[in-house]
């Protein structure tokens, strides 16, 4: 009896620690690979490519969220704000087109042309990246800062604390965490949470 | 008032109650709050939704069945903006929904979304089932199917 009670108590302690187990994706501080992506010029896109950058805002975005649409002109306005200041916007569409069909990469390219996107908006096609760095919906943004050779997370969540309206936003999240590190700071905020839509996986 | 006014009343009273449908309340967080509490008998189900999201309204009819059954007790939350309120009604209308309809207007979701659950990233659909009396919860993200939701209440029942 008291054995099936210790096998009882460790085998609710194994179920329990499973469930518990760390989630996948990337935390503050956590060292970032680099990634290559297809860019919707039709070149594919490294972050190795970017030798000068001191960094980068990574958003994971789409065509088709109605909150990703009411960011737009912001995640633009960041890109042109800060990638001469060596931290460009690189936009990730990880949704699956077979259940978002206008997340296609043709989609995505007429998308970025009608838009007049100037800043990077890569489409990752079997959804590695967005499953490396955690990304859970759209938009969603990682600030990644070069360290030596590695790059490191610094940030990750909400772009700002009004999605319904830019003027009315007074936490501006991102701008304030890219500023502390462009003065060679930590962003006092570093994880921040937004409403928004579920990146579409494919079908397990 | 006349006989015929006050029939004329009732028929207009009548007309509107079917036409304007479920009255969505506009709520703050502390409604939130008190919901996560459940101070109730049934297990509460509450389903964080919006009417621009296709995942949460392709999962509503689920719930709408688990509405019926006894003891449970669904609530959807909306998260569509205020100014939406007509809009919001609207679809309540048409899609006939019976589970008590709310509108959640807090547009500065990182001040709340950790107390409601830390592990929720942000994304919806999210659902959060309540045993009576909040002794214990569970917090789910994302769609979930008729059998998915099923198999989650069975816990609670």
């Amino acid at each position: 009896m008291k054995k099936l009670t210790l096998l009882t108590i460790s085998l609710s302690l194994i179920i329990f620690f499973a469930g518990t187990t760390k989630k996948a994706g990337y935390e503050i501080g956590d060292e970032v690979k680099n990634f290559t992506l297809k860019s919707v010029d039709g070149n594919m896109v490294s972050t190795s490519d970017y030798g000068s950058a001191k960094g980068f805002i990574v958003i994971f975005d789409c065509n088709t969220c109605p909150y990703s649409k009411m960011y737009q002109d912001r995640i633009m306005g960041l890109d042109e704000k800060y990638a001469t200041k060596g931290y460009p916007v690189l936009a990730i569409n990880s949704n699956d087109p077979e259940r978002s069909p206008g997340d296609t990469y043709e989609e995505m390219v007429s998308y970025a042309k009608s838009n007049k996107y100037k800043h990077a908006y890569l489409y990752d096609a079997d959804q590695s990246v967005a499953k490396n760095f955690g990304a859970t919906s759209t938009p969603h943004v990682y600030i990644l800062q070069k360290e030596g050779e590695k790059m490191v997370v610094s940030y990750i969540g909400a772009i700002d604390n009004n999605t319904k309206s830019a003027k009315k936003a007074d936490k501006k999240y991102v701008e304030s965490a890219v500023d502390a590190l462009l003065e060679g700071k930590k962003p006092t905020e570093t994880k921040t949470k937004a409403i928004g839509c579920t990146i579409k996986w494919k079908a397990a | 008032m006349n006989i015929k006014h006050i029939s004329l009343l009732f028929i207009w009273l009548l007309i509107s109650k079917v036409a304007i449908g479920q009255q969505v309340e506009v709520v703050k967080f502390d409604a939130i709050k008190d919901l996560l509490k459940n101070d109730s008998k049934n297990v509460k189900v509450i389903n964080f939704w919006a009417t621009w999201c296709g995942p949460c309204v392709k999962e509503l009819p689920n719930f709408e069945i688990a509405n019926k059954r006894e003891g449970v007790e669904v609530v959807f939350v909306s998260l569509d903006f205020e100014d939406q309120l007509k809009k919001v009604e609207k679809f309540v209308k048409k899609k006939g929904l019976k589970s008590k309809v709310i509108l959640l207007d807090e547009i500065d979701y990182n001040s709340w979304i950790d107390q409601v659950n830390t592990t929720w990233s942000g994304a919806i659909p999210a659902t959060m089932i309540i045993a009576p009396k909040g002794t214990h919860q569970k917090f789910i993200e994302g769609e979930l199917s008729s059998e998915q939701l099923d198999k989650a209440l069975q816990k609670f029942l």
